[in-house]
């Protein structure tokens, strides 16, 4: 995608005087002392504890600061469009990374492809190579992986072994015999596996499984008809059917682990945060009872989605070098070991999980093996409001109001409204 | 009058304008970074929101939430109004309190205890209808139910505001005329029909004109609880309207949802002041 071109001049008076009042507001970047000044981004709960790591980054870099602004997850990204649109972006940001393609469209983002070149800290072979895919947008790359998330199962060790089955699935058909055996058990009204009904995600990760991209022509049209998301579809409307899993949102169930507990269901497809979650909140007697296990696949081992924040540098800024230099110094895996201490996220380089708490991490183990085998979600600007409509029909469906076949139809015309632009826009492009 | 006249011009219908203006162009993410990625498409997003189902069903949504929320909300406001007014009533400083504590707490905080009111297994809701020997209701789960869950939460939270707009409108009414039906030898019921409503028909008009353009603005309560769902049986269309706009950047569609409901609220109160003054005409 290469909507990119000059940034328009549109109106240039109101984003000067936008851009002179952010400056008069956020007191110059050019501190008193003559020093660099960098303005870094960041959200949530990664927001709070980086300032522990650019206090040191200050020290072993003299003639630099940093300046950290937090923004809540919530409105995120709202927030970084607005700064594009006002000419006020930071000079490098943490960014979602599924937003990255969005962001790269616009224009927004410094490619990165000749620094990481030149760099001998940041490492492209050593990081997980899903991971690095998602930064790359028509073979450019616009960041660098800070940390990773995926999802794949935590399971009740004990309910699997009370339905005779000593280890976790390895594939969807041994993953369907358990999950019919762990709802015939006796006892109280239960389920097998929760699928919260107000997350993409689940039904996401199985067509990601699948051979065929869940977008076709260069993410032109849809392609949730093909024959591999139709089957990812069947499988998981069929756990709805079979009254394997409830027909319920995570707000309905009000709290997840006092359900896990109780062994309202004995699978959860979820991500890493939930290991301390996990650890906290289950009671004493069953903390030996849960494990993670990473996803099975159609086949055999099956693939995750590759989740997680990247750190960015925006075009517009004048400090590329020292925004660069943060991003190595963030990249270091002695660094990344600490983030994780201070954040509990996991780290995108395999040379960050050695020697680290990580490593000797029982939960942890089915991450490290899951996040060889992780894959982007299609690279569009447009996918976020896909996926969105993914979850919509797949509740639909899963309510009883959808046919596999008709719901693939369904998607395909709206996955294909979504990107009539795109397709003009691409269109005009090959026409120029 | 001119400066009154200015400021109205510069705040209302210049915005109106403006939106009207957007809502022909298809406004979106990659306009903003081109202008020349802007087409004029003329009604062409007015035709496929017509032709879009979540809109209707919105619509829908939101009609529903009107139609059932507004009477109710008056009968409950007028009857605590009564209630409250009524001779026989003790300590009507507290309750006149309580009933309108709910409208000046936030609505985010109240909807967080109502979450936890609505519970399906836990909540108090469930656990009283329990008692009655009732089955436990999916409130906010199931699509039949959020709704009318919705409608409840609704009312509970700004009744208290016309009940005091009411309760000011009783105390006007002079004593006079109800010393003079008693010598007639009117009961109760009939003081109610024949004095108290007739003297309350403008506060009744005035009232249910706000609730109604009020109700028709449904947001906040679904964003809260529901976020639209089960099966977006409570997305309303200034719910509609705010993903489309602030979630997906496509203010052009996101102003022709605007436009419409504008000229819906419009009719709807234009009908209602038409429907007033035919009544209020001897």
């Amino acid at each position: 995608m290469t909507v990119t071109g000059a940034r328009s001049t549109w109106p240039r008076a109101r984003r000067l005087a936008v851009a002179a009042l952010v400056c008069c507001l956020a007191a110059c970047t050019e501190s008193a002392s003559g020093e660099l000044v960098l303005q870094f981004w960041a959200m949530g709960r990664e927001g709070e504890v980086v300032a522990e790591l650019t206090r040191d980054f200050e020290a072993s870099h003299p003639g630099i600061r940093v300046k950290v602004q937090q923004l809540p997850w919530q409105g995120a990204h709202e927030k970084l469009l607005t700064a594009f649109v006002g000419d006020a972006t930071p000079d490098l940001a943490q960014m979602g990374n599924t937003w990255i393609p969005e962001f790269a469209a616009l224009g927004a983002l410094s490619a990165l492809d000749s620094a990481t070149a030149a760099s001998p800290l940041v490492e492209k072979e050593d990081y997980f190579p899903g991971i690095w895919d998602t930064n790359v947008v028509d073979g450019r790359l616009f960041g660098v992986p800070w940390y990773v998330d995926t999802r794949l199962l935590f399971y009740r060790r004990d309910l699997l072994a009370q339905a005779g089955f000593a280890h976790p699935p390895k594939s969807w058909d041994e993953w369907r015999e358990m999950l019919v055996a762990i709802k015939r058990l006796p006892g109280a009204e239960h389920y097998s596996i929760l699928l919260p009904l107000n997350e993409f995600e689940p039904l996401l990760l199985l067509g990601l499984q699948q051979e065929e991209p869940l977008l076709r022509e260069g993410g032109r049209w849809g392609n949730f008809r093909s024959q591999g998301f139709r089957r990812a579809l069947g499988f998981y409307l069929e756990m709805f059917e079979k009254e394997l899993a409830p027909r319920a949102t995570n707000t309905q169930i009000a709290n997840v682990w006092n359900e896990f507990a109780r062994g309202h269901f004995a699978f959860y497809i979820t991500g890493p945060w939930n290991i301390g979650e996990f650890k906290r909140r289950l009671p004493q007697e069953l903390q030996g009872s849960w494990m993670t296990a990473p996803l099975p696949g159609p086949e055999g081992a099956g693939l995750s989605s590759a989740g997680g924040s990247s750190l960015v540098v925006f075009a517009d800024s004048r400090r590329q070098e020292a925004a660069w230099k943060l991003i190595e110094y963030l990249s270091r895996p002695d660094v990344q070991r600490r983030f994780y201490a201070l954040s509990g996220d996991l780290p995108p380089r395999r040379s960050s999980w050695e020697a680290s708490a990580l490593s000797g991490d029982l939960h942890a183990a089915a991450f490290r093996e899951q996040l060889e085998r992780v894959e982007p979600t299609p690279k569009v600007p447009e996918w976020e409001r896909i996926a969105t409509e993914l979850r919509i029909v797949a509740e639909q469906a899963a309510h009883g109001g959808l046919s596999v076949d008709a719901a693939a139809a369904e998607l395909d015309a709206r996955a294909d409204r979504i990107l009539e632009k795109r397709r003009w826009i691409l269109e005009r492009e090959a026409g120029q | 009058m001119l400066p009154a006249l200015l400021m109205i011009a510069v705040f209302f219908f210049l915005p109106v304008l403006a939106a009207l203006g957007l809502s022909l162009t298809d406004f979106d993410i990659y306009a903003l970074v081109r202008l020349d990625n802007l087409r004029f498409v003329g009604g062409g997003n007015y035709l496929r929101l017509l032709q879009t189902p979540l809109f209707w069903k919105a619509l829908g949504n939101t009609l529903f939430f009107v139609i059932a929320g507004v009477p109710l909300s008056i009968t409950v406001s007028l009857a605590s109004a009564l209630l409250l007014h009524s001779a026989v009533a003790r300590g009507k400083a507290i309750f006149r309190t309580a009933l309108f504590a709910p409208v000046v707490t936030t609505l985010v905080a109240v909807a967080v205890i109502w979450n936890y009111l609505l519970h399906t297994r836990y909540g108090l809701i469930n656990s009283l209808l329990g008692l009655a020997g009732i089955h436990p209701v999916d409130w906010l789960g199931d699509p039949n139910w959020a709704m009318p869950a919705i409608i409840l939460f609704a009312v509970w939270k700004n009744f208290g505001f016309n009940m005091v707009i009411f309760l000011a409108a009783l105390q006007s009414i002079p004593e006079e005329l109800y010393e003079a039906s008693r010598i007639e030898g009117a009961t109760g019921p009939q003081q109610l029909r024949f004095v108290t409503l007739p003297a309350l028909a403008p506060t009744l008009v005035l009232v249910s004109t706000l609730t109604m353009a009020g109700y028709f603005q449904l947001f906040a309560e679904p964003y809260v609880l529901t976020q639209g769902g089960p099966l977006q049986s409570t997305t309303s269309v200034l719910y509609f309207m705010y993903e489309e706009g602030f979630k997906w950047w496509n203010l052009g569609s996101a102003s022709a949802v605007a436009f419409l409901l504008f000229l819906l609220v419009l009719a709807v109160t234009m009908a209602q002041s038409f429907v007033f003054r035919r009544w209020s005409e001897p």
